[in-house]
């Protein structure tokens, strides 16, 4: 499969997810074992009414879809992935009323895990509002027994 | 000795100060999660809707919303705890909770989801356990399950800063 096709299928894919669909989010940018998306501020993501700030639970929804897109967009892994993991940290405030963008970066697939970084930011990337490590599922599409 | 409140009463109000808490918050509607409440224990309950899932093929619920889900709960339990004991000490009015000034919020400063196994697409139950709540960090484990309280689909241990209280 070519990395093209592949990343045909993977955005088709990623922006089917009925979840995804919900939070509105979108593919911004995918390549070789990367995914960047964006979630557009919305109130009825809010965690804290007095601040307007998102919930720490849609950073973390958006933060585990754009590491599972990163693994998909590994040339190995030829099926769905799952989560086995995910730690977040919260580092600061998400700023109210602007999108928040996430990107990740699957480093390392072995023959059944892929392990990914991730990080989301609202208004400067070296200003994180989160970061993430996670380890995923992978089938090899090889025969298991 | 003073007589007990008559029952009604004290449920009402230990009523009223969970929803003026969980209704403040905008993101636990959109999920549509609810707590259900025995004395002071709480299981947070997330209603099945189309919308949960992520991967349509298996189905299963989104790994976003699991996460979610925990946490919420255990923001929710960690409140909880604080406002229930300052409701039973007198200390807190619950008119003063439904009337605009709900209890500040914990903020997460990390939180580590561990998937058992994939969420079916059917309701999903948390209760959260407080292991540690000092003046300023507050450490919280929050299981859950689906049809059996024994087969975890999902559990998290997360770190909150306490909001500073003032008098």
């Amino acid at each position: 499969m070519t990395e093209s096709h592949k990343a045909t299928i993977a955005k088709q894919f990623i922006e089917a997810l009925p979840h995804s669909r919900a939070l509105g989010l979108c593919l911004r940018d995918i390549g070789d074992g990367m995914a960047e998306m964006a979630l557009p501020y919305d109130a009825r993501f809010v965690g804290d009414p007095s601040t307007g700030v998102l919930a720490g639970g849609v950073v973390t929804a958006l933060l585990d879809t754009c590491a599972g897109a990163s693994v998909l967009m590994r040339e190995e892994v030829t099926a769905a992935t799952a989560t086995l993991d995910l730690r977040i940290d919260y580092m600061r405030a998400a700023e109210p009323g602007r999108e928040l963008i996430a990107r990740a970066e699957c480093y390392r697939v072995t023959k059944s895990v892929a392990f990914v970084r991730a990080e989301a930011w609202t208004d400067s990337r070296d200003r994180p509002v989160a970061t993430a490590a996670g380890a995923f599922t992978v089938a090899t599409g090889a025969a298991t027994s | 000795m003073k007589r007990p409140e008559p029952v009604q009463v004290i449920k009402q109000r230990r009523d009223a100060a969970l929803r003026a808490l969980i209704g403040q918050i905008p993101y636990i509607q959109f999920l549509g999660i609810e707590f259900d409440r025995r004395g002071d224990e709480l299981t947070a309950i997330l209603r099945f809707d189309e919308k949960l899932i992520g991967n349509p093929m298996l189905p299963a619920l989104h790994g976003g919303v699991t996460g979610a889900f925990l946490e919420i709960a255990a923001v929710i339990e960690l409140t909880w705890a604080s406002v229930w004991d300052d409701m039973e000490s007198g200390a807190l009015k619950v008119e003063s909770l439904e009337d605009g000034a709900p209890p500040p919020l914990p903020k997460t400063i990390d939180i580590t989801i561990d998937y058992l196994r994939p969420g079916l697409p059917r309701d999903a139950y948390a209760r959260a356990r407080v292991n540690r709540s000092g003046r300023r960090y507050a450490s919280v484990h929050v299981e859950a399950w689906q049809d059996n309280r024994d087969r975890l689909f999902a559990q998290a241990t997360g770190h909150f800063l306490m909001p500073t209280r003032n008098g």
